[in-house]
């Protein structure tokens, strides 16, 4: 059995460098350091993939060569007029390079899952900018730690003690310390209850201000969690403090709270529901801290407003620039995500969403992104890969991407790739092959093979190479 | 049978997470997501247990999930599906022109439909989109 | 390949020829005396001048800083596209273009060595994967040290071999060519939101002194035989009055220079060069530093020339990018690395009508014409934070041309045109001194010995310009230089020809330099760095590095240190 150290985990934006992997007759038997999701990929990948590569034939999926595969993907591509490339989140920087040259090569639109994901928060980033930082400048000097529509515990389990409260830095310490002393606070305070309702013999109730912010806050030094959403998350519940919002009404108490950060007077008793007292806490709290953070999710990227939430946060961050430190940062959910904005960036300008039907790199989300081509049925071919549309687009979307001819290349069976005409499988980046990704605050690590793929099973950045050679090889004769 | 109206929230959960790893075609993928997360007051309004078929329609469709008890309170009138080809049949994919649809604060109409079935992915997805292009 | 150049005006700085009619031979990727192919292509340039190609030493191309900056322009893409052709790749213009782009747009300029700044360690393999798609030019990059936590304790200890041990392994994990240094202990403060107030100013909560970190890091880069110097932009930069803070970081390490070898370098300085109290009271501080590198030989420094026009700024100075924010209004990208550095973006916009925009395109020229000896102060406008590269010509134009300066001088802000000092300077750059300032000069400081000239054995790297000086005089036809200096004749890189009449006609890769360094003692790091390895940063020591494989090509400069 071998033992591999620092693999890197290719599952969600945390991309955590620490997991151990242990490797026997080519498969891996047991990891350590994971969270829950990173374990059940370590040691279930691949068991429902189908090792070969597929093409649709008289309606049914039937086995065939690469070769064949790769001609006839490229005739697919050279014969559609407006073909789409979609995904790229979860597969390497290098493969994402040659994607874009395909794209550029058959004159068609490349987009990434930012697309339905954070997709709007780089909209507002455009406009506004965004003071961001490192994961571990928050490790080493946070003391007030705020996810914003976003749930950790559900998306990036090992967030808070890698990163935020649960962490321990150089200038501040884990927040562990304070949370014990809460929870056994909780717990005597039930005990001594229940003792008092015997001795009483009647219920005790205790009137709970609803949105009060807990007293200790603004005196104590360690750090804070405060959680921001519209249920009460399991995150929420290791917070500190957790305010409920309404569903929809994010942008009110944004703004409301940075026209208190720029000492501007509400003349309301309340915002979406909740006291104008709580939202004074709350900007106070952040005004006296010494370092905060503002970490977002699609909490506010998706619901009514969208790219004008996050345009709130980013603005309210900025503010809170004028009296502190304060910085802001998007939860990005797949482990190259922001690998894919990175790349797509440098090599073209734009971020996603980029048309390259003129001959030269054209963005305008709205127009050439992917939801909407799809919608208005303006695509005629699409390649997707490292990604599920057809379960992740609303259904009136997925069916123009499935009524067209389509290619899939992803590791696994995916309703995607049940509903196309040509299937590669490929290799997992991060485990049967190496690959270049970059963590949700844009810091780039290598990720590791550490088993050896099945035989036609390649990486995809050799599919998309074959692809794109087979493709110029039509082109020109 | 009395209907509810409420938000629809779609998103990440643990469990999703984790069971994608197992494959999108196995029972625990479907189990993860083909399910409803509602309040506790809510399941009392409409009688209901968790367990038992709901109905979930919105303006853009309407899709079969089980029902399942909220503890995630108290959020009345916010109902909670995760990410998957069931919540995308009922989602907004209205993008205001920026490209992004609406997955999150959906208005939504809650019924108990006891008796009928959660479809199994082959299923939905023919019933969605047939039997992909033809060519 | 082989090459015969006919009949051309050669100017090569570094073998002393000055405007000469030669040949110059390539073969073999170098610069030979004798051909021995039979067959050799004959480019027949009568009429024309023959320099070296062109060495760019701070240039923002590559790197998170400057994808930030893509990232937050597209208005800025959308006005300047470039179509994709049968050789070249599409792409986007036009302060922060995009990576074929930008190479492509070098090559067409007849530059061939691009030095990229800005650096930050943790990020590196980011910068090294956009080197690797920008096409044809060779180039190196800087990493950020200045703030590094662990060159901050060890100067604080006064440990200056364990610090050079540590920047060694540095240079070596992030592929790294020389010692950059920004606003030294301002970028630690910026941590949490503060900066430095002057080089004596101590670092909160590590107790040391700007000073100390740029004496410091100067040792090291000697103790380290380092091919360039270290890399400074200044403390106070940007600031009205920051001309003081200037000369007291070129004196602090008066007494460590060795003879006539420089061995500090002040990067665009014009942006440090500011007289004055407030953005009223402001004049040029040109004069005043020039005085002093004409008196002292331990210092060079490039121009950061100021262009009218609508850009971008991004700098590893995060304290300083905060403040433009606050004086204009425009959008601000912030990222602060942990344990190392930090950056900041903000689009800019230099007026003609502005005071204080007209004295700042003073005093980048003042410092050019003032300087004395043409081997100290190089031709850069900081891309993109004064201006886009591509203006390079419009500054040739300037340096060459007091009628050129008038004419643009007649177009600023009178105030500025009334008071200022450079419109009483008659001096004009020869095109001998033209080739030191954007070549020769540049390869010199740089230690790159294969570069900047046409001697035997150099780089077959050679730019050709369609302009006869012995016909056109630079002076009063300033703009026939400017044009022909935007688009070679002919771009030769390694022997190849990579552009025609401006437009590039094939592509390759160029190589990535790097600086590997051989030590007397062990050349590992220590234990005590790898035990606080995960405590300083989150990631693992073994995820850190950047290998060779990042590199196209990968090109080590071996140097023997004394520790």
């Amino acid at each position: 059995m071998r033992k591999i150290e620092n693999v890197i985990c290719p599952v969600c934006g945390s991309l955590c460098d620490d997991i151990t992997v242990y490797v026997e007759d080519n498969r891996v038997v047991e990891v350590e350091n994971t969270c829950a999701v990173g374990r059940a990929k370590f040691l279930n990948y691949g068991l429902h993939r189908k090792p070969k590569p597929l093409i649709r034939k008289n309606g049914e999926l039937k086995e065939a060569s690469i070769e064949e595969a790769v001609r006839r993907s490229a005739e697919i591509l050279t014969e559609s007029k407006y073909p789409i490339l979609y995904g790229w989140s979860s597969t390497s920087c290098e493969a994402i390079r040659v994607g874009l040259e395909l794209a550029e090569e058959v004159g068609g639109i490349i987009d990434n899952t930012s697309t339905v994901c954070h997709g709007p928060s780089i909209l507002s980033i455009q406009d506004v900018g965004i003071p961001s930082c490192t994961l571990g400048q928050l490790r080493h000097r946070a003391d007030l730690v705020i996810y914003w529509g976003s749930d950790p515990y559900s998306a990036h389990p090992r967030h808070i003690e890698r990163y935020t409260v649960f962490s321990e830095g150089r200038f501040q310490k884990s927040g562990w310390r304070s949370f014990i002393r809460r929870l056994s606070g909780k717990l005597v305070k039930k005990r001594l209850s229940r003792v008092a309702e015997l001795i009483l013999r009647r219920k005790l109730t205790f009137p709970e201000e609803k949105y009060a912010l807990p007293p200790y806050f603004i005196s104590e030094e360690e750090r804070k969690l405060v959680v921001v959403d519209v249920r009460k998350t399991r995150t929420a519940e290791v917070a500190d403090y957790f305010l409920q919002v309404k569903p929809n009404t994010d942008y009110e108490v944004l703004q409301a709270l940075r026209m208190l950060v720029n000492d501007q007077d509400l003349e309301v008793d309340e915002v979406a529901g909740i006291p104008v007292k709580t939202l004074e806490d709350l900007a106070d709290l952040m005004i006296s801290c010494d370092l905060g953070i503002l970490f977002f999710g699609v909490g506010l990227t998706m619901s009514k407003g969208k790219l004008r939430n996050v345009d709130a946060a980013l603005s309210l961050v900025r503010d809170l620039n004028k009296r502190t430190k304060f910085l802001i940062m998007p939860m990005r959910g797949h482990y190259n995500v922001t690998g894919a904005n990175v790349v797509f960036t440098w090599q073209t300008g734009y971020p996603y969403a980029v048309d390259f039907s003129l001959g030269y790199p054209r963005y305008n989300p709205g127009e050439t992104s992917v939801v909407d081509i799809l919608r208005r049925g303006e695509c005629d071919a699409g390649l997707v890969i490292a990604s599920d549309p057809v379960s992740n687009f609303p259904a009136s979307a997925a069916k123009t991407l499935v009524d067209n001819p389509l290619i899939v290349i992803d590791p696994d069976v995916t309703p995607t790739s049940m509903m196309a005409d040509v299937v590669f499988p490929s290799a997992y980046i991060g485990i049967e092959a190496e690959g270049t990704a970059y963590r949700m605050d844009h810091v780039p690590l290598r990720l590791k093979k550490v088993v050896e793929p099945p035989p036609n099973c390649l990486p995809d950045q050799e599919i998309l190479a074959r692809i794109l050679r087979e493709v110029r090889r039509i082109r020109r004769g | 049978m009395r209907k509810l109206k409420v938000y629809l929230l779609t998103g990440r959960t643990i469990e999703q997470g984790k069971a994608k790893e197992f494959g999108k075609t196995s029972n625990l993928y479907k189990d993860s997501v083909a399910v409803c997360y509602i309040d506790p007051s809510d399941m009392k309004t409409l009688g209901i247990k968790s367990n038992t078929p709901v109905k979930v329609s919105t303006d853009f469709g309407s899709v079969v999930v089980r029902a399942e008890k909220s503890s995630r309170g108290s959020h009345p009138g916010v109902v909670y599906i995760p990410y998957g080809p069931w919540a995308n049949q009922v989602v907004d994919p209205e993008t205001h022109g920026i490209g992004m649809p609406s997955f999150k604060g959906v208005p939504a109409v809650l019924e108990p439909v006891p008796g009928e079935k959660v479809k199994e992915i082959e299923e939905l997805l023919r019933d969605s989109f047939g039997e992909g292009s033809k060519r | 390949m082989a090459l015969l150049i006919r009949n051309g005006y050669v100017y090569d700085p570094m073998n002393g020829i000055d405007g000469e009619k030669m040949d110059i031979l390539v073969e073999g990727g170098k610069i030979v005396d004798k051909l021995k192919s039979a067959e050799y292509e004959v480019i027949d340039a009568s009429g024309m001048i023959v320099m070296p190609g062109g060495v760019d030493i701070h240039s923002h191309i590559a790197g998170s800083e400057v994808n930030a900056g893509r990232l937050l322009r597209p208005e800025d893409h959308a006005k300047d596209v470039e179509l994709k052709t049968e050789i070249t790749r599409s792409g986007v213009g036009y302060s922060v273009p995009s990576t074929f782009t930008t190479g492509y747009r070098y090559a067409k300029m007849g530059y061939t060595t691009v030095m990229n700044p800005s650096m930050p360690p943790l990020e590196a393999k980011h910068t090294h994967e956009e080197l690797c798609d920008t096409p044809i030019i060779d180039k190196a990059t800087y990493p950020l040290l200045g703030d590094w936590w662990f060159v901050l304790e060890y100067l604080r200890d006064g440990k200056i071999e364990e610090c050079a041990l540590h920047v060694a392994w540095m240079l070596y994990a992030t592929k790294g060519y020389a010692i950059k240094i920004v606003n030294p202990g301002g970028l630690e403060a910026w941590g949490f939101g503060r900066n430095v107030r002057d080089i004596d100013d101590p670092v909160p909560y590590f107790n040391v002194t700007p000073r100390e970190i740029i004496r410091g890091l100067c040792k090291v880069n000697k103790l380290l035989h380092l091919p360039h110097t270290i890399h400074v932009h200044t403390n106070n930069l940007g600031k009205p009055g920051n001309y003081e803070t200037t000369l007291q970081t070129m004196k602090c390490v008066e007494d460590l220079s060795s003879g006539d070898k420089p061995c500090i370098h002040i990067t665009h300085c014009q942006f440090s060069a500011f007289k004055g109290v407030d953005w009223r009271e402001f004049y040029s501080g040109a004069e005043d530093i020039a005085k002093y590198v004409n008196f002292h030989k331990h210092v060079t420094m490039d121009m950061g020339q100021v262009i009218f026009t609508d850009t971008t700024t991004m700098t590893a100075d995060g304290p300083f990018q905060y403040i433009l924010h606050e004086l204009t209004g425009n959008k601000w990208v912030n990222h602060d690395v942990e344990t190392e550095t930090s950056s900041g973006i903000v689009p800019f916009r230099y007026r003609r009508r502005s005071y204080v925009h007209s004295i700042q395109w003073c005093i980048g020229l003042e410092l050019a014409l003032l300087i004395r000896n043409p081997w100290r102060i190089f031709l850069t406008t900081d891309h993109p934070n004064a201006g886009p590269f591509t203006s390079y010509p419009q500054v040739i134009g300037w340096l060459i041309s007091r009628k050129a300066r008038e004419e643009t001088l007649s177009k600023l802000n009178k105030r500025a045109r009334e008071t200022a000092l450079l419109p009483s300077i008659d001096r004009e750059y020869s095109l001998y001194e033209v080739a030191i300032a954007t070549r020769a000069g540049q390869a010199r400081a740089l230690g790159l010995k294969d570069k900047g000239h046409l001697g035997v054995g150099g780089d077959a790297d050679i730019a050709i310009y369609d302009v006869d000086p012995r016909k056109i005089g630079p002076s009063t036809q300033y703009d026939e230089y400017v044009k022909a200096f935007s688009k070679a004749a002919y771009t030769i890189k390694e022997g190849e020809i990579v552009v025609r009449n401006g437009e590039v006609v094939k592509v390759l890769d160029g190589k990535t330099y790097w600086v590997k360094v051989s030590s007397n003692s062990e050349y590992e790091v220590s234990e005590d760095m790898k035990r606080r390895f995960t405590e300083y940063w989150t990631v693992q020591f073994d995820n850190y590095p950047v290998s060779e494989a990042y590199l196209k090509r990968s090109k080590p400069v071996q140097v023997e240190s004394e520790v």
